[in-house]
């Protein structure tokens, strides 16, 4: 039987068999024979979870511009899928050729989450490939990872022949000519491997060494061969390059299942627990025409019902008022003038701070009145001047009365327990101020008005100001999580919160080492997969896994770290110097705030990294001030 | 207007709920203003006339749409074709009187094909066949809202047959019942024949309305 008959018998026994089948509208086809380098560009979650991710959207446009290049999509099968896929023995394949991962000449995995590792390990294993890096050699596709969470390499180090760290838009050519040139050569791949190395903001990890204290903490990574960077700096883009106006149109319900462009990428709050806040510096703003040009393609090229603008902070956009009066007018219900109208507009992040009624009024306008979400954090001005976040309670509640008065039901709240300096009173606070956004709910709209609670555990993340923060321990948060539990329960008031094992598993892949890799390949083997699904984690197989490999779980998360320790991740530098990490840190104890830096330059080192880029560009695309004449 | 259109190969793991928010959106990239519904949650308005099961291909379905303004069916069927994706033709358009009734409440039944690589000689396939439309029940398991429940599947098999295909195939045309008061399932059929794990494929081929009597 070939792969379609196979298929033909699986797909109708598996949950929405469409998630395989590919095909969406504007996805690309390319002639396999006339391509030579090719590239699977996987996603370590289900389908409707990867299609949803912009920064896969973005390299598949880009590969597939280019000439003799390919590249197709793939997802991490179900569970019931794989379970298919074995018992057929047919490999993982690529979406468009239905060809084994195998088969192609690279694989890229985009990995935003730390969740997604046994996911990594059972997607190489699916294609028949063997899992770690050393085992594979020229008769292998090569296996890359970027994303967010690859900001701390060092847990993949053994799985991952190369990481790409930062914007990957020009990254992703220099590798594919990379390839290309070696396949032509006939190159070993440790030559492959040599010369990825050289090229800015890849990281090849065998090339380096690593040496520890005998109290485990890292005494120095050292490159073992002369021409490996040290440390590796991350590679960003000047300017933020055309936004892509022809993607994919699922058939499958994806969880974003909607059109996105960004609008802006960075952000200039600093909040000290925010990863991405950190990590994606210098903030760089797309021009209103170029996103309303590029909203009207999208729109005409996909047939969208819904636009998002995405964004760390979507409201601290320059423009942003200008940018939704004028969507509504092309595109809204009402007196569209061209186009088929009706679009809704959704900002996904907002800041209690630059929400103007203008703004509310004009989403109003686009009809869709699902809920309103902002993310305090903590629920106390104190504890808000410890994680750099300082809003106030009443600004909050007089943005929260504007919504509910706008017609808006469902007001959503984000909270974190576990800051650093948290007390009992920080707990009672999220309670006390979700009842009173209750309670302005209630005047407006009596019993409709709805809270929802959200309140996730603080993970201490590399290159944050809080890289240096001890996880909090299980009874404290469990005890925090019953106290919400008792006082939040009532008409219109709901609460979420999160397993305290999913979070320790988080923490310790978050601030790892390459160490890691034994544990992480030792609980894939016990099982491990969708380690981010709670119907799926298990965390048994965990436990024996660090058990097994003599694994101090403690060490990474909740052992206090010194300000002069070396991190497994330090050889990664994201711009943001560690000075100013641990300066910021130091600030955090005191309570002291940094507003927004693009009012004040704080100095983080993102301009000193990226002087050129800098200069390159023109005065008003940077949150970062121009450059002074030096 | 009502739109006949064959769903093929490439679509048929699509849902029904997908396929209508893809006919949705081929609509927005056409350019056609569509309807929307009145009320608090303002909707595109759109039928099709019946759901096709999962897995199987659709030579000669019916979708019902509303537009705002007219449009000449010529027209519409022009700046449709470009922008379906494959796997989704458009074979006729044509104006239906606003007032008439739901496609939905006219449907009645629609005929299956379904080809069978098995090597079993036909006439044995035969036997079968017959035997099951000499069963006067036919009950069968189904997984609804969570539960199993039992039911009969034998009112809603009108009529099945048998002939060869090539190479050894085996052709089994059948009409069920498909109407607002319930519909058979083709695939119901094929595993009471003992066909479901043998590779087939499966097509509708006709539907019925109820002026089509």
């Amino acid at each position: 039987m070939n792969v379609e008959e196979i298929l033909d018998l699986i797909l109708p026994t598996v949950a929405k068999p469409a998630r395989y089948t590919g095909g969406e509208w504007n996805s690309v086809v390319k002639d396999w024979e006339a391509c030579d380098v090719r590239w699977a560009l996987a996603f370590p979650d289900i389908y409707e979870i990867g299609m949803s991710n912009l920064g896969l959207a973005i390299l598949y446009d880009i590969l597939n511009c280019q000439p003799g290049v390919l590249a197709e999509r793939v997802y991490a099968p179900w569970v019931d899928m794989e379970q298919a896929l074995r018992a057929a023995r047919l490999p993982l394949f690529g979406l468009q050729s239905r060809r084994s991962l195998a088969e192609f000449d690279v694989i890229g995995f985009s990995l935003p989450y730390e969740h997604l590792y046994t996911n990594l390990l059972n997607m190489l294993d699916l294609a028949g490939l063997p899992v770690l890096a050393l085992g594979r050699d020229e008769r292998h596709p090569l296996v890359i990872a970027g994303g967010g969470a690859t900001y701390n390499p060092e847990p993949l180090a053994d799985f991952v022949d190369a990481f790409a760290l930062g914007d990957g838009e020009e990254v992703v050519l220099d590798i594919t000519a990379a390839i290309r040139e070696a396949k032509q050569a006939g190159s070993t791949r440790e030559t492959l491997l040599r010369q990825l190395a050289e090229i800015p903001g890849v990281y090849v990890p065998r090339l380096y060494g690593v040496r520890y204290h005998a109290d485990g903490t890292v005494a120095e990574v050292r490159p073992a061969v002369p021409r490996a960077p040290m440390p590796v700096r991350k590679r960003i883009v000047a300017t933020l390059p055309p936004p892509i106006t022809r993607p994919l149109v699922p058939y499958v319900d994806t969880i974003h299942n909607r059109a996105a462009i960004e609008i802006q990428r960075g952000c200039t709050r600093g909040c000290r627990f925010c990863h991405a806040g950190m990590v994606y510096r210098p903030l760089r703003e797309r021009p209103v025409d170029e996103i309303l040009d590029a909203v009207d393609a999208i729109v005409a090229n996909t047939g969208f019902e819904e636009i998002a603008l995405l964004s760390l902070s979507s409201s601290d956009y320059s423009q942003i008022e200008t940018l939704v009066r004028e969507l509504v007018s092309r595109h809204g219900a009402e007196g569209a003038d061209s186009g088929p109208g009706h679009l809704s507009i959704s900002l996904p992040s907002l800041r209690i701070e630059s929400v103007s009624v203008n703004l509310m009024e004009q989403l109003q306008a686009t009809g869709r009145r699902s809920s309103f979400t902002f993310a305090p954090e903590a629920a106390t001005e104190r504890l808000r001047g410890v994680i750099n976040k300082p809003i106030s309670n009443d600004d909050l509640l007089s943005v929260a009365e504007e919504v509910y008065n706008r017609g808006w039901k469902t007001v959503k709240l984000y909270f974190m327990i576990g800051h650093p300096s948290q007390t009992l009173d920080d707990v009672a606070a999220i309670v006390d101020l979700a009842l009173e956004v209750r309670a302005v709910g209630r005047r407006a709209l009596g019993r409709k008005a709805q809270v929802n609670v959200s309140v996730s555990t603080l993970v201490p993340k590399p290159h944050t100001p809080f890289q240096w923060v001890p996880l909090a321990d299980e009874a404290d948060v469990r005890a925090q999580q019953e106290y919400l539990k008792d006082h939040l329960r009532g008409p219109g008031l709901k609460l979420n919160w999160y397993n305290y094992q999913e979070t320790l598993l988080e923490a310790v892949l978050s601030r790892g080492d390459r160490r890691l890799g034994a544990a992480i390949h030792r609980a894939w083997e016990l099982g491990a997969r969708f380690d981010g699904w709670s119907d799926q984690f298990k965390v048994e197989a965990w436990r024996q896994a660090f058990r097994k490999t003599g694994t101090e779980i403690g060490f990474y998360t909740w052992r206090p770290r010194s300000l002069d320790e070396v991190f497994p991740w330090d050889l990664i530098d994201v711009g943001v110097s560690k000075e100013y990490l641990a300066r910021d840190y130091q600030a955090s104890h005191r309570g002291e705030t940094r507003l927004d830096c693009r009012e004040q330059c704080y100095a983080c080192g993102i301009l000193t990294a990226f002087k050129e880029q800098r200069a390159g560009s023109p005065a008003e695309a940077w949150g970062c001030p121009p450059l002074g004449p030096s | 207007m009502r739109i006949g259109f064959a769903k093929g190969e490439p679509l048929k793991y699509i849902s029904h709920l997908d396929l209508a928010r893809t006919w949705e959106r081929a609509f927005r990239r056409a350019g056609l203003p569509v309807a929307y519904s009145q009320g608090f949650n303002p909707r595109p308005r759109f039928q099709i006339a019946a759901a096709l099961p999962v897995g199987v291909t659709g030579r000669a379905e019916l979708l019902d749409v509303w537009l705002s303004e007219p449009v000449a069916p010529e027209e519409v069927g022009a700046r449709l074709r470009p922008v379906l994706p494959s796997g989704l033709e458009v074979s006729t358009v044509e104006a239906v009187a606003l007032r008439a009734p739901s496609l939905q409440a006219q449907m009645r039944a629609a005929d299956y094909r379904a080809v069978v690589h098995s090597q079993e000689p036909v006439e044995s396939l035969r036997g079968r066949v017959q035997t099951l439309l000499d069963a006067p029940t036919l009950l069968r398991q189904r997984h609804h809202k969570g539960q199993w429940q039992t039911y009969d599947l034998r009112p809603f098999v009108q009529t099945v047959a048998v002939a060869a295909g090539r190479g050894g195939e085996s052709v089994i045309e059948m009409r069920l019942q498909a109407s607002p008061q319930g519909a058979g399932r083709a695939d119901e059929v094929l595993d009471v024949l003992g066909l479901s794990l043998i590779p087939h494929s499966v097509e509708r081929t006709t539907l019925y309305l109820e002026f089509d009597k």
